[in-house]
């Protein structure tokens, strides 16, 4: 069979993606977030009286606990699988990936398992960012913005 | 109104990596990891403030905002001790983030097993 044919016959029985209805889900889903996450740190802020800072972070706090338990239940990885970019650039991918990583390696043992691949997707989030922090800082701090 | 532009903010960031990984070839991890450059990028001109400062909360949520604070620690530390401090304060505002999620995901690792 020709190389072209066996391309056409591979492309006509691909599942197809639609990349519109993804999109409106993600953006969806995303913006859910936001007003969740807004909603809660006005929560906090009035609730515990303290600054908008503070509350952020206990927000962001208090939305990696919720992912790390939600994914150890085992419904989180389906969620994903649905909302896709919606769930995993807000902070809750950091977490999920964390906590997948470690579920996966779970049974080589406590060292070489958990403690070496629990960071395996969001080291390179971190290794990029402190990469690009310290650039970018000695950027501005050199070029006096 | 705030709650509209979280909203809008957040929904706007997600549907950008979506389009990314619907027409390209790129992974999640590379989409995270670009957007971290991308938000230490838009702190060089204290675009991403702006962002916060307008927004509101909303604008913690997205993946960015972790680059933002990497690179506003370290800004923060160098104006008091000078250039050196940008290795010294580069995790002052994300350790709550980073401390957190190793800290929770090892205690329910102890506790869960994995489904399959």
């Amino acid at each position: 069979m020709e190389k072209k044919d066996y391309k056409r016959i591979v492309d006509s029985n691909k599942p197809k993606e639609n990349r519109i209805a993804n999109s409106v889900i993600s953006f969806l889903v995303g913006g859910f977030m936001g007003v969740f996450a807004h909603l809660l740190s006005d929560f906090y802020q009035f609730t515990f009286d303290i600054s908008s800072k503070d509350a952020a972070t206990f927000m962001l706090l208090t939305f990696i606990i919720l992912a790390c338990l939600f994914t150890a239940l085992g419904f989180f990885d389906k969620w994903v699988n649905f909302a896709k970019c919606g769930l995993i650039i807000p902070i809750t991918g950091f977490a999920h990936s964390v906590m997948s990583a470690g579920l996966d390696y779970k049974r080589e043992g406590p060292i070489y398992g958990i403690g070496c691949n629990m960071l395996k997707l969001a080291g390179s989030v971190i290794v990029y960012g402190i990469v690009s922090a310290v650039l970018f800082g000695s950027i501005r701090y050199i070029g006096g913005f | 109104m705030t709650y509209l532009y979280s909203f809008l903010f957040v929904g706007i960031v997600c549907l950008i990596g979506q389009i990314i990984l619907d027409n390209t070839k790129l992974t999640p991890g590379h989409i995270t990891s670009l957007f971290v450059i991308i938000g230490a990028f838009l702190d060089i001109f204290s675009i991403y403030d702006w962002f916060i400062d307008n927004v509101g909360p909303g604008a913690y949520v997205p993946i960015t905002s972790f680059g933002h604070s990497l690179i506003h620690g370290a800004l923060a530390r160098a104006s008091d001790v000078g250039f050196f401090g940008l290795f010294l304060g580069a995790f002052d505002l994300t350790a709550a983030g980073i401390v957190s999620v190793i800290f929770f995901s090892f205690i329910f690792l102890l506790i869960f097993n994995p489904k399959d």
